[in-house]
Formats: C-alpha cells, sequence, structure tokens
C-alpha cells in the first residue's frame, strides 16, 4: 500500500512524520519528508517524544501506541473540561488557571504533542501577566491545537490498521 | 541485560496523577526489567508504601498531584520508609529542582522522561545501601562490620537488591547464628542496619538543638552535645535535615501553637501523651484484667512503675496537644528534657533510665510492652523494624522476659527491647524465613506477655508465615492464642470492648491486628478499618515515630490516615490503581 512512504521499515522512527506531512498532502501536495528534524521543529505537531512512545511498542503490546493516544486524549478532554468550568467559576483566577494548564501541558509532553503544548506554554505566559483576554484566546487555539491534533492522530492510526500487520510489523520495537 | 543480574526486578512504584504518563512510564519501566506498581493517587501511594513495606526500592513521583504535593508526599516517604524518591516534573526551574532537593529527592527529572533516564535509576538504590554499610560501620565494632561487609559484598548482587531481603537475611542468619551469644549492637543481625531514631535518641537530638541554639545548630554540634557512641555524624545530619523540613511544615499548618513553642511543644506534647498512656493504663487495669490475669498484675506493677518512673523523671508536661489530654496535664513539669518526649516517652524512660531499682527487666520490658499496646499503628512500627541495637537486645534479651526472676543482668539495653519486640515483630513482616531467628525468644516473650500482647505479637508473625505460626502456636500455653482467628478476634474483642477510649491501649493491638491484616492479606482488611478507628492520634503516634516533634504533624496526618483506612476498605478502587498495573 503506497500510503506508507518506503522509508517507513527502513526508519521506523518518527514515521508519523512523515505521515503528518502525507496526511494534508494526499489530497494534493505532495511533499515529501526527507528529514525527520523538519518534523521535530515546534511547527511539527508531534515531537521526539511520539517516537519514544512508538518505540515502546512491542509483541507484549501490540498497539500500545494508539492506546496510549486514546488515553490522552480522554484524559486531556476531561482536563480542559475541568478547566472550562474553573474558567466560568473563577474569573481571573491566575493562579488556578495556570495550575490546570500546568496539568494539560504535562500531559501533552507525554505523546509529544508539542504544538499543543507550546499553547499551553503561552496561556501560561499570559496568566503571568495577569492577562485574561490573552488567556481567553490562547485558551481557544488550545482547544482548536488539541482537535486538530485529534483528528490527525485518528486518521493516522487508522490508516495504519487498514495497512494491517505488515505495516506495524514493519517497526521493529526498542532499540 | 543479564536476566539475573542487578537492577533486574527493581522493585519500583510510580506515582502520578496524569494516566498518560503512568501508562508509558509502566512500559518503559518494565522495558529496563524492573518490577513496576503504578498508583495515581499520593496518599494510596503512602498506603501501599505503608502496607508493603520493604516491598519496594525507589519510588518515582510526580511533584503536582491533585490530592497531595509531591514535595510532601517526598517527605513523608523519606521520613517513614526511608526509600529513595526521584521527582519528575515539566516544570524544570531551577527553584523547583532546588525545593525537591531540600526535601529528600535523590534526583529530578523532566519530563518527557526518557528510558535511558529510567535505566539508570538503580543508582540511587544502591547508592543507598553504600550508605547504609556506611552507618553500620559507625555504630558497630569490627567484626560486625566484616561480617556484614562480606555478607553485602559476597552477597549475589541480585539477592540483595532484589525482593529477596529474606535472602539477605538468611544469609545474615547464618552469621547470627556463630554469633549468637553477642547480645551487643550487632550489624549483622539487622537487615538494614540504620539508626533507628527511637524517642530517647531524638530527645537527646532536640536537647541538643535547643542548647546549640535552632539557628546556630549543625550536626557536628548537635553530635557532640548528644554524645552517643556509634552515632554518627551523617545520622544526626540526615535527621537534622528532616527535622527541619518537619518543623517548617508544621509552622505552616500550625502557626498559633509553633510559635515560639515549637521546641517545647514537641517535648510536651510527648509529654502529655504520656500521660494519657499513663492515666490510660491506671484506668484500663481491670479491663486488661478481665481476660488476662497476667496482663492485670503487670499492668498495675507497671502503672506503679511508671508513675514512680515519671515522678523521677518529672517527666510530664501536659501540652497543648490539640483537643485532648488538657485535663492529664497534671504532673506538667516544664522540663523539655523529661524523657518523656512521648507517651512513650514516659514510658520509655525507662528505657534510658539505668536499671537500677529492683525492677524487673521482664517486668520493665512488660510494662513497656503494655505501654506499647498503647496504640502502634502498625504502620509506624514499620519505621523501626531492625535497629541494629535494638534488635540485638531483643534477640539477647527475651529469654529473660518470660521470667519475673532477673536472669540476666539488668542493663540499658534490656529496656529496649519491648518496643522492638512489636516493632521488630510488625516490621519482619516481609521476612518470614528471618522470623525463625527470633522465634525462640519472642516465643518466650510471648509467653509471658500479657494476651494483649501475645495476640499482637503473634498477630504479626502468623502472618509471617505458617511455618512461624504453627512453632509459636505449639508454644503458646497461657494465652488464649490458638491461631490466626482467635489471635484476631481477641484483638478485636479488645478493640470493640474500649474502642471508646482515647489514648487507649487498644490501638497496639489494633495495631498488630492491623498490622497482621495488612501485609498482603487483603480479608483482613475489616480489622483494618477498626483498628485505625480506633486509634487515637495520642500515643500512637509517639510511640512509633519516637519522634516527638513529629507527634503534632502526625496528629494532622493521622487524621489524613483515618480518612485513608477507610479508603482502604474500597478495594476495588484500590485494584484499579493498583493491582491492574502490578
Amino acid at each position: 500500500m503506497s500510503l506508507f512512504p518506503t522509508g517507513v521499515a527502513a526508519s521506523p522512527r518518527c514515521s508519523l512524520f512523515r505521515w503528518k506531512r502525507k496526511l494534508p498532502n494526499q489530497l494534493g501536495r505532495a511533499k515529501a519528508v526527507r528529514s525527520v528534524g523538519d518534523e521535530c521543529s515546534p511547527r511539527g505537531y508531534l515531537d521526539e517524544q511520539f517516537c519514544q512512545v512508538e518505540d515502546l511498542q512491542d509483541e507484549a503490546n501490540p498497539n500500545f501506541a494508539e492506546e496510549v493516544v486514546s488515553l490522552f486524549f480522554k484524559d486531556s478532554a476531561r482536563v480542559m473540561l475541568n478547566f472550562e468550568q474553573a474558567i466560568e467559576k473563577h474569573p481571573k483566577d491566575f493562579a488556578r488557571w495556570d495550575a490546570h494548564m500546568q496539568q494539560l501541558k504535562g500531559s501533552c509532553s507525554s505523546i509529544g504533542a508539542s504544538r499543543v503544548k507550546n499553547e499551553c506554554t503561552s496561556f501560561r505566559n499570559f496568566c503571568g501577566e495577569e492577562n485574561a483576554e490573552g488567556c481567553t484566546r490562547s485558551f481557544q487555539k488550545v482547544k482548536r491545537e488539541h482537535a486538530v491534533l485529534r483528528q490527525k492522530l485518528e486518521s493516522y492510526f487508522q490508516l495504519l490498521r487498514q495497512a494491517g500487520p505488515a505495516g506495524t510489523a514493519t517497526r521493529p520495537a526498542g532499540k | 541485560m543479564d536476566a539475573t543480574a542487578f537492577p533486574y526486578g527493581l522493585r519500583v512504584l510510580v506515582v502520578d496523577d496524569d494516566p498518560t504518563w503512568l501508562k508509558i512510564l509502566e512500559k518503559m519501566l518494565r522495558k529496563c526489567s524492573y518490577e513496576v506498581t503504578t498508583c495515581g493517587l499520593a496518599r494510596v501511594a503512602l498506603d501501599i508504601l505503608r502496607e508493603r513495606k520493604n516491598k519496594f526500592d525507589i519510588v518515582i513521583s510526580d511533584v503536582n498531584m491533585p490530592d497531595m504535593d509531591g514535595f510532601k508526599l517526598l517527605e513523608h516517604i523519606g521520613l517513614e520508609m526511608d526509600l529513595p524518591v526521584i521527582m519528575m516534573s515539566i516544570d524544570g526551574e531551577t527553584s523547583r529542582v532546588m525545593k525537591g532537593v531540600q526535601h529528600g529527592a535523590c534526583d529530578y527529572l523532566l519530563k518527557p522522561v526518557r528510558m535511558k533516564e529510567l535505566r539508570n535509576i538503580w543508582q540511587h538504590v544502591y547508592r543507598k545501601k553504600m550508605h547504609e554499610v556506611k552507618e553500620i560501620e559507625g555504630n558497630d565494632s569490627c567484626d560486625d562490620l566484616q561480617i556484614l561487609r562480606n555478607s553485602f559484598e559476597g552477597l549475589d548482587e541480585k539477592s540483595l537488591f532484589m525482593r529477596s531481603d529474606s535472602d539477605t537475611m538468611r544469609k545474615r542468619k547464618d552469621v547470627d547464628k556463630d554469633h549468637a551469644d553477642q547480645e551487643s549492637s550487632d550489624g549483622n543481625t539487622v537487615k538494614k542496619a540504620r539508626v533507628v531514631w527511637s524517642v530517647d535518641l531524638h530527645q537527646k537530638f532536640v536537647n541538643a538543638v535547643n542548647q546549640i541554639g535552632f539557628d546556630k545548630v549543625g550536626p557536628k554540634k548537635i553530635l557532640d552535645l548528644m554524645n552517643v557512641p556509634g552515632l554518627t555524624r551523617e545520622n544526626v545530619a540526615s535527621h537534622l535535615q528532616k527535622y527541619r523540613l518537619y518543623l517548617s511544615r508544621l509552622q505552616k499548618q500550625n502557626e498559633e501553637r509553633i510559635l515560639g513553642a515549637a521546641r517545647q511543644d514537641f517535648s510536651h506534647k510527648g509529654t502529655s501523651e504520656n500521660l494519657n498512656l499513663r492515666s490510660s493504663f491506671q484506668e484500663q487495669p481491670s479491663n486488661i484484667a478481665n481476660g488476662y490475669p497476667h496482663a492485670s498484675q503487670n499492668i498495675q506493677t507497671q502503672a506503679n512503675m511508671l508513675d514512680s518512673q515519671l515522678e523521677d523523671t518529672k517527666s510530664t508536661v501536659p501540652l497543648p496537644v490539640p483537643d485532648k489530654k488538657r485535663t492529664l496535664a497534671s504532673d506538667a513539669a516544664d522540663s523539655q528534657n523529661v524523657t518523656s518526649a512521648s507517651s512513650l516517652g514516659g514510658v520509655l524512660s525507662f528505657k534510658s533510665m539505668p536499671v537500677n531499682q529492683d525492677r524487673k527487666p521482664s517486668e520493665t520490658m512488660i510494662l513497656e510492652c503494655q505501654a506499647w499496646t498503647g496504640g502502634i499503628p502498625s504502620k509506624q512500627f514499620m519505621q523501626y523494624p531492625k535497629h541494629n541495637h535494638e534488635r540485638c537486645d531483643l534477640l539477647g534479651d527475651y529469654s529473660c522476659l518470660p521470667k519475673p526472676d532477673l536472669e540476666h543482668p539488668v542493663g540499658p539495653s534490656n529496656l529496649y527491647a519491648p518496643p522492638p519486640l512489636i516493632s521488630m515483630s510488625c516490621g519482619m513482616e516481609g521476612d518470614a524465613r528471618d522470623f525463625s531467628d527470633v522465634k525462640p525468644a519472642i516465643m518466650d516473650c510471648i509467653k509471658s506477655l500479657s494476651p494483649a500482647l501475645t495476640c499482637t505479637v503473634d498477630s504479626v508473625s502468623v502472618q509471617l508465615s505458617d511455618s512461624v505460626v504453627t512453632s509459636i502456636d505449639g508454644d503458646l500455653k497461657s494465652s488464649g492464642v490458638d491461631g490466626l482467628p482467635s489471635i484476631k478476634d481477641c484483638c478485636l474483642d479488645q478493640t470493640n470492648s474500649q474502642g471508646s477510649l482515647r489514648p487507649s491501649q487498644e490501638p497496639s493491638i489494633i495495631g498488630s491486628t492491623e498490622l497482621a491484616s495488612l501485609p498482603e492479606d487483603l480479608p483482613s482488611y475489616p480489622l483494618h478499618g477498626v483498628s485505625l478507628e480506633n486509634i487515637g492520634l495520642s500515643s500512637i503516634d509517639l510511640l512509633n515515630y519516637s519522634d516527638a516533634m513529629i507527634l503534632s504533624g502526625l496528629q494532622s496526618n493521622w487524621y489524613d490516615d483515618l480518612e485513608f483506612s477507610s479508603e482502604m476498605m474500597d478495594y476495588p478502587s484500590i485494584d484499579e490503581c493498583l493491582f491492574a498495573s502490578s
């Protein structure tokens, strides 16, 4: 299946990066990602940590990455919901907001959701400045990035599944 | 990695409120061939650690957790279990890292954590073991040290560091047999030869600190003032650190109480607790006597002795121990020193007193045992399971316990025996094999002690292993301890009948019952629940921590613990976070 770049088997690490590029490119643009480095830049959706998570996948846990990702989305959705309630109940309680965002940021770091994480950081900066409006805007961005990432990862895993066991089997686990 | 070499099988407890991280860390650690237990709540983690003492080598904890601050958890673990703790956080700010180190973290990892960082965490475990050997060095004779060193080094690292603490003990047991006659403090009988900060020792420490002036205090000065042979500067330094942390935390919590009178408070509190215990003794004798003819006599005697002893030492200082014991403030003197830094303190004052009196060691010990029954939550027992000094004394002195007539020269060391008796047995819950070591001595002890205490000890020992149980059972004649069920029943009965007492003696029984029920014995949880409810804040804390200073803090913590004991009853929830992962 040509969805998998030929390079996947050879360098399974960070294969997602090629995917991340591929997915939006499927529809039209055919830019190939050459180096992982490009994708690991802040502009990328996922960073090195995601590779680490994928590497943990092995025979004992063949769907580890997907499990972790779905756990992340489930938990982060909850955190964001709590956060929204907190924003309403405690307006301008920057310390509280900061604490919530800290939690979300920590979560993001688990799967390497770099863009969401960066938005969290900018939110916290606004909190530090006590800029309520900035916080609100930033939080909207956080939500957006979160939703986008979720979509992308869902497609990603779907494609993986479609590729079949052969697709996942080409990723040697561990180092 | 060689499957049998250290650090294979390192037992790690991971605490993090983020389930995603918990999952990832678990997988990473498993890949390092470590044995992982995960936990999403700090309080539950503490319970696990208390319950399965000695079943973990290292703890990894997140800093930001909703139910308890990671630093507070770190402090608790350091004080109670003395395990190496690694902190983790997404926040790598210098101030946070520094705080972690100050609170005693042995490392601080930044999230995202890489597997290669986790591979090396065993070094902290190893380092700690090395330190403990060094501590033994300071405390023991050359011979013992040599033996210990040999066993330490000669041991297959696997057996040394893996869950086979019992293996370690077995090897030392062999060594013990060679030195069976040795009664002086032996490093080789101690599984983890740590300096145990008994009430007495801590009181000396506090006195020294007060004398020097809290601001100018330093480990060397304290060490010199304390003048305790075998105590090293490192011991004092680490204890001072904990003491400082503890004080600062208390200060935040109980400002009005701590203000200016912190030091006095501690010693006073201990005293008042002590008073409580004493009065409870006096009130209770009949109760206890009911089922236990032995006990009554002993208790009477003990109470008397206790009284005289207390008066001698002027130990009593009523203390603003929160919501209690004001009434007991009768004897209070203003002494800080009073040995009775704790309820046990009062009792333990015996310990430190040269037993010049005609008091028989057995009586004394029984007294102390009784005093201990005043409330020694098992988990707190765990803290000082194997102090080398005490333990050796225990072994040596148990034989004289049952006989009222003095068979062995009474020395200060003898006095140490009873408390360690309980703590030792409790602490040994994980070392079934080793228990047989002290079995003969303990059995004798058990025979003579009141059934209450017997129950206590026995329930613990029963828990340890079948072999131990049967042998102990076989030797018991007087007490109604036939086996586990009866022991527990008897403990429970005690509990129920005297449940209303505050500084009751139940706690000890309860504690031991609790202890007995705790170790990997889920069915006994009801006992656990019962016991905790009945345990008052008073003497228990004192007894176990043997640190007057921790009293008030413990009291507040104790409430926490009480809450969590009920949590413990909800197995399913615990299962979720624990067993699913371990």
